[in-house]
């Protein structure tokens, strides 16, 4: 077991070592969270009459990836390609069924949840929907004040009651509000109670499940340079799962992009959004929209045939060759390897 | 190509308990016939309210259109009586919602579905509106349509859904379809693909389509006009191609302007809107963008800047319309 380690790397994506873990790549020491094939199935009842088990959903189906101190890495897919699963094995909200969560060099797997306890303060989350995160009859004060207490973060209670004010103008909230309810503030304020809350907790790592898409356009970007500020000032570092892509690249150090629970590219921010070597990369950053007629107009856009295939049954080989406009026969049947293309650039494909 | 709807000075207030929620004051737009006009603007700004007076779906006893007039193709459907506007709903103007999963009928097939509207409104038989059924889901591009008629809205994915729901909205051929946020619940690559559909289908049937949108990324590709709305008024309306080169409203611009773009070099820094929209109960006085507004000056506080020309076909509600567009060429 290594205590959690002071140093901190400034996340400067020149010098990375690597995309991704893989055969023959090592995390680099730096590294605050590193996670092994992690696999997480869930059954499908056949239901209570005639018992069995219908099926097995794999939504996360061995993926790998680690997060040095102090960067972002950004985890992108559409909905039901693992990403949100992925974070809540992290958090230990579910139990993998294989692979390994080392946090500061512990696997989170293998702990008892009298061993995680300690630790469960310094991995925190930021909710999608500020509105469901948060409990309707506590008062904001309560809201942030109830898991330092918890923790023993702030055992005084004085001390406690003290430290809300500061959070909360951290936040960019009035200490005023701390009496006001949840329903009394606005799709943003709430967001950033629920910052708040992780911020109370002097966490190192937050995994941020899309924190910014339920917020309108204008509120995105408070909330986005307010998580960036906050970030420099605590040494934060963050798992960033989205699905909006230009959100992900302003944010993101390096980014992993998912399809139907795997990883099938991974680079730092620049490599991946210039030189996208993964075919489903190269559809999804077509698919954005630009703001822009005069450039919509002459702009190629690679639609996707089909829909993402559900991950109770995904299709042979390479789970994007259904939709994927190179594919060429052995997609069906290789399953491609996340393997090293250029140094630090990992992509999924055979033909990449 | 002349006006099919012409919206004029339309006031939608819902009376609560609480007060009176100012949802669309005083709203004018047009949508001429075949053409692509979007509504853009953040939750609550009123764009859905609008477009759901021009159906006269407006949720009563608390939701009532104060005043105004909406003139399609000449006739002001305020002024009908509920026969009337059944005939008009569903067949000439047909809307396609957010969330097909809600707007469907769970328990009816998905052929049911489609041949209950036009055997109602059409007069066809059960066979021949089995016929168009076929025909609608081919259009709208889902595979082997015969055998799919018998299916469940929850034996389709979100973006057939999506399909599913535009085929219902063209069954009666309409000249206009009122779209409300018709991709926001979809994934970006199913997006792309119903955006396709709607507008090659547009084009190719020749409707008109009012497309309803929070973000004006989505749009861009496919409006003709734009009208960008805050807190129940239109602030900006023109060309697509204008509103997105040269805004001149503040609160346009700061749309832009805010979020990250995959075509311009990173930011080191976002750029938002500060502050948040007002509560439409409690408007400030002057115009409502005032207390997050950059180029605020001390008339704004006061005077609500009317909807007028900055240039030919393109009008913006500020007083400081003309700094804001010498910033932007700047």
């Amino acid at each position: 077991m290594t205590p959690s380690e002071p140093f901190r790397a400034p996340a400067s994506p020149t010098q990375s070592p690597g995309g991704g873990i893989g055969r023959g790549a090592e995390p680099p020491s730096a590294a605050i969270l590193e996670v092994r094939n992690l696999v997480k199935h869930f059954p499908l009842g056949g239901g209570r009459v005639f018992g069995g088990m219908a099926g097995l959903v794999r939504a996360v189906d061995g993926v790998s990836f680690w997060i040095r101190k102090g960067e972002t890495l950004g985890l992108v897919g559409e909905s039901g390609c693992g990403k949100t699963t992925t974070g809540r094995c992290i958090l230990q909200l579910e139990r993998p069924t294989s692979g390994e969560v080392i946090f500061e060099g512990r696997d989170l797997t293998r702990l008892s949840p009298a061993e995680f306890r300690p630790l469960r303060r310094k991995i925190q989350v930021i909710f999608q929907d500020p509105y469901s995160s948060l409990n309707p009859r506590m008062t904001v004060g309560q809201i942030i004040a109830e898991p330092m207490a918890v923790h023993g973060i702030v055992p005084d209670r004085q001390a406690r009651k003290a430290r809300v004010p500061e959070l909360l103008s951290r936040v960019g909230i009035l200490p005023s509000l701390a009496d006001r309810y949840p329903h009394e503030l606005s799709g943003g304020q709430r967001q950033r109670i629920g910052v708040a809350r992780a911020l109370a907790m002097e966490p190192s790592l937050i995994v941020c499940d899309e924190p910014v898409s339920a917020l309108d356009v204008s509120i995105q970007a408070q909330i986005i340079n307010l998580l960036e500020d906050l970030q420099a000032e605590f040494h934060l570092t963050y798992l960033f799962v989205a699905h909006d892509l230009s959100v992900v690249r302003h944010i993101s150090d390096r980014v992993a992009v998912m399809y139907l629970g795997k990883i099938v590219e991974l680079a730092d921010r620049q490599a991946l959004y210039e030189d996208p070597l993964h075919p489903y990369t190269k559809a999804l950053l077509s698919a954005v929209p630009i703001p822009d007629p005069a450039l919509e107009a002459t702009r190629e856009r690679v639609v996707l045939k089909g829909e993402v295939p559900s991950a109770l049954s995904p299709p042979s080989g390479c789970a994007f060759h259904p939709r994927c406009p190179i594919a060429v026969d052995e997609c069906k049947r290789v399953v491609p390897e996340l393997r090293e293309i250029r140094p630090g650039h990992r992509a999924a494909c055979i033909l990449a | 190509m002349g006006a099919l709807l012409e919206v004029r000075d339309l006031t939608t207030y819902f009376f609560t308990g609480a007060g009176v929620v100012r949802a669309v004051d005083g709203v004018s737009y047009d949508v001429r016939e075949g053409e692509t006009v979007a509504l853009v603007g953040e939750s609550g700004c009123g764009k859905t309210v609008s477009a759901l007076s021009v159906m006269r779906l407006v949720a009563a006893p608390a939701g009532r259109i104060v005043s105004g007039q909406i003139l399609f193709r000449g006739r002001d459907l305020l002024a009908l009586d509920e026969e009337g506007m059944r005939r008009v709903r569903g067949r000439e103007i047909s809307m396609v919602f957010q969330e097909p999963m809600t707007s469907l009928n769970p328990v009816l097939s998905i052929g049911r579905q489609l041949t209950e509207t036009v055997e109602i409104h059409l007069g066809m038989t059960p066979a021949q509106a089995r016929g168009r059924a076929v025909e609608l889901l081919g259009l709208v591009g889902i595979p082997d349509p015969g055998r799919r008629l018998a299916q469940y809205p929850h034996q389709f994915s979100g973006g057939m859904r999506q399909r599913i729901m535009i085929a219902m909205a063209l069954s009666c051929n309409p000249v206009l379809i009122l779209a409300d946020e018709p991709t926001t619940a979809l994934d970006v690559t199913i997006q792309a693909q119903i955006l396709e559909l709607m507008k090659d289908l547009s084009r190719r049937l020749g409707v008109a389509m009012l497309i309803i949108a929070h973000n004006l990324g989505v749009v861009a590709r496919y409006a003709d006009r734009v009208n960008v709305m805050y807190a129940g008024k239109i602030i900006e309306r023109g060309t697509a191609r204008e509103i997105y080169a040269n805004p001149r409203h503040p609160y346009t611009l700061g749309l832009l302007r805010s979020v990250p773009r995959l075509d311009e070099p990173r930011k080191s820094k976002l750029d938002p809107i500060e502050g948040q929209p007002p509560d439409l109960m409690r408007l400030p006085d002057g115009c409502a963008f005032s207390p997050r507004c950059r180029y605020v000056v001390e008339r704004c506080a006061r005077d609500i800047p009317p909807l007028g020309a900055v240039s030919d076909g393109h009008d913006a509600a500020c007083w400081v319309a003309d700094r804001v567009g010498q910033e932007v060429r700047a």
